[in-house]
């Protein structure tokens, strides 16, 4: 028993990392919290489903299609929104993405209205792994597989290719990165692109398991910004471990302590920890 | 000169309510009231110590829990309560925070997101105060002494300025006295502060504990005016998030933007909601949403900012000119 809730805990762990990953790409490059980014996730839960609705398409062909439309409005968000605020004083991209979050889950309730949706087949639904005394849902699974892969290619194209080193380089310093002849406005579009399909590929991998409602990215959104502090600013494996933490805590205390708390439970180590490591598990 | 505005501004809010009677326009002038002040509060901690918080929904949930709770089990007055919730949401302030202060910006912030985040949960599921249902106060009839008037909205008007005007009075006194100082010198840098020998945590903490109460007191007056509360409504990330938008829309870390801020974002809000809030289809939460992303994207220095650089503007035209 207790394993099977270790399993459960590390499986929705890792789907929380991606859409932290992607959270801590821009808030580590730009230094902006972005409040819409749960609602991101929301939009490619529900291109699944009009997708499978309409068109008859399995969660898992959208997939490429959710996560394309998904880093588009990425795109779309810093061109219009994010560009003019990004040196503005205090808290004012805070303002800007929080509004931003409030019109698309009200424009998503206006069109599609608040009720709970259902993608209901896919190719895995319904289908379990028995593995001893564990029972693994095969969409919790592959949902967990992956993210963790999206959050490998992700970290390796940060780490090794070109264009990662450039994204590292503007992190550090904006202006050398430009006299070192990088196009930070392209660096900065792409982190955002980037930061879309990590929430689109999170979203279509999710659609399946949880129902499809305008609410449905707000809970992951508010759980990413304390797994990107818990792991440290703008650091990817420590968005990835505090998110296999946070899943831990949550199925841990859920089942020991009644699920009305799990959230609280996890809020909780995140000030706990933050008492030892005052700048995250994995910040400096 | 400072103060003449003040007064100005303080006298033409008092004389509103009367000079127009419509119901409607008073509900707004109250809410204002409230988000304004209560934008004062969060600006002493924010504005001035520069210690972001996500979280003040916690206080003023408190503030609003304790009057109900006491009025609702035990019939205490909720002028008693409003004053025990102030105190409990300082000793909670005081509390919580002083572990968080060792976290620094964003870290900070956060933090203050997770403990309102915790007490909201806490609150859902403890069932002496009712749980996630939510206690609706019992209507009495009308009485000062049961903070209760269901005639007029003016009674319920004068308390909100009453509470405005306090919560303004305290942020001009600490910006103007020492503590504004050394609050101020701990927002630019938190280094040179204590190498200058300000305590700052003890400064941080009495910023948060004002801050706090005073938040407090408005959480009270709140479900006093509007008879219900539930843990959703007064301890969710929408309270938190309100005061922080109308202060940075206005004006963070200056005793006008609150005031300027709330002055814009309520009426916005509420007329929306009572023009198009009917449809239940969130059509006035998109146009509420996309006029913030409007006035951050074209106005990013908040609206006082606006009138800072048309001042600046015609300087440099006079320099040019000479």
């Amino acid at each position: 028993m207790f394993l099977q809730i270790l399993l459960t805990g590390v499986l929705i762990g890792s789907v929380y990392s991606l859409v932290a990953v992607g959270l801590t790409l821009v808030w580590g490059l730009m230094d902006i919290i972005n409040f819409a980014h749960g609602d991101l996730m929301m939009i490619s839960m529900y291109t699944v489903f009009w997708l499978y609705t309409l068109l008859n398409f399995d969660p898992f062909v959208s997939l490429p299609i959710a996560a394309g439309l998904t880093a588009l409005l990425g795109i779309l968000i810093y061109k219009f929104v994010i560009k003019r605020v990004v040196n503005a004083p205090g808290l004012m991209a805070l303002l800007a993405t929080f509004g931003l979050s409030l019109f698309i889950r009200n424009l998503a309730q206006f069109l599609w209205s608040p009720n709970y949706r259902f993608v209901g087949e896919s190719i895995l639904s319904g289908k379990r792994i028995l593995l001893a005394d564990l029972v693994i849902g095969l969409p919790q699974l592959v949902a967990a597989l992956g993210s963790i892969a999206m959050t490998l290619l992700i970290a390796l194209f940060i780490k090794r290719t070109k264009t990662g080193k450039a994204i590292q380089a503007t992190a550090q310093s904006r202006d050398i990165a430009e006299l070192m002849g990088v196009n930070t406005e392209k660096i900065y579009a792409l982190t955002f692109a980037l930061s879309g399909i990590c929430v689109g590929v999170a979203g279509t991998l999710l659609s399946g398991i949880f129902p499809v409602y305008p609410e449905s990215g707000a809970m992951y959104g508010l759980l990413a910004f304390v797994i990107v502090a818990l792991g440290g600013f703008g650091n990817i494996w420590g968005a990835f471990y505090a998110g296999i933490l946070i899943g831990l805590t949550e199925a841990l205390g859920g089942f020991y302590l009644g699920t009305q708390f799990k959230y609280a439970l996890a809020f909780l180590i995140y000030l706990l920890v933050l008492q030892f490591r005052p700048k995250g598990l994995f910040g400096w | 000169m400072k103060n003449r505005m003040l007064y100005g501004i303080l006298l033409a809010i008092l004389i509103l309510p009367f000079a127009f009677q419509n119901v409607n326009f008073q509900h707004v002038l109250i809410m204002f009231l409230i988000f304004a002040g209560l934008g004062e509060s969060w600006n002493i901690i924010t504005g001035f110590a520069g210690q972001t918080s996500f979280g003040h929904a916690a206080f003023f949930g408190i503030g609003a829990y304790t009057s109900t709770v006491f009025f609702y089990k035990f019939s205490v007055s909720p002028w008693l309560g409003m004053i025990l919730g102030a105190i409990f949401a300082a000793v909670v302030a005081a509390v919580v925070s002083y572990p968080c202060f060792r976290l620094k910006g964003h870290y900070f912030a956060i933090a203050t997101l997770a403990v309102a985040e915790i007490i909201k949960q806490l609150f859902v599921s403890w069932d002496y105060v009712e749980g996630a249902t939510g206690i609706s106060i019992p209507v009495k009839p009308d009485s000062f002494w049961l903070m209760q008037f269901h005639k007029s909205k003016i009674p319920y008007f004068l308390i909100a300025y009453i509470l405005f005007v306090i919560a303004l009075t305290v942020a001009v006194l600490i910006e103007r006295n020492k503590m504004g100082y050394y609050l101020k010198a701990i927002r630019e840098s938190h280094e040179a502060a204590e190498a200058l020998g300000i305590n700052t945590t003890r400064y941080k903490l009495y910023a948060m504990m004002i801050s706090s109460a005073i938040t407090a007191l408005f959480g009270s007056l709140y479900a006093q005016y509007i008879l219900y509360i539930d843990p959703f409504m007064v301890f969710g990330l929408d309270i938190s998030m309100k005061i922080v938008l109308l202060t940075v829309l206005g004006g963070i870390g200056n005793v006008y933007g609150p005031v300027v801020g709330a002055g814009i974002l309520i009426p916005l809000s509420e007329y929306t909601r009572a023009f198009l809030g009917g449809t239940g289809k969130g059509i006035d939460l998109m146009i509420y949403g996309a006029l913030i992303v409007v006035v951050a994207c074209f106005e990013p220095r908040g609206i006082l900012g606006l009138f800072k650089r048309s001042k600046k503007r015609g300087a440099q035209y006079v320099k040019t000119a000479a």
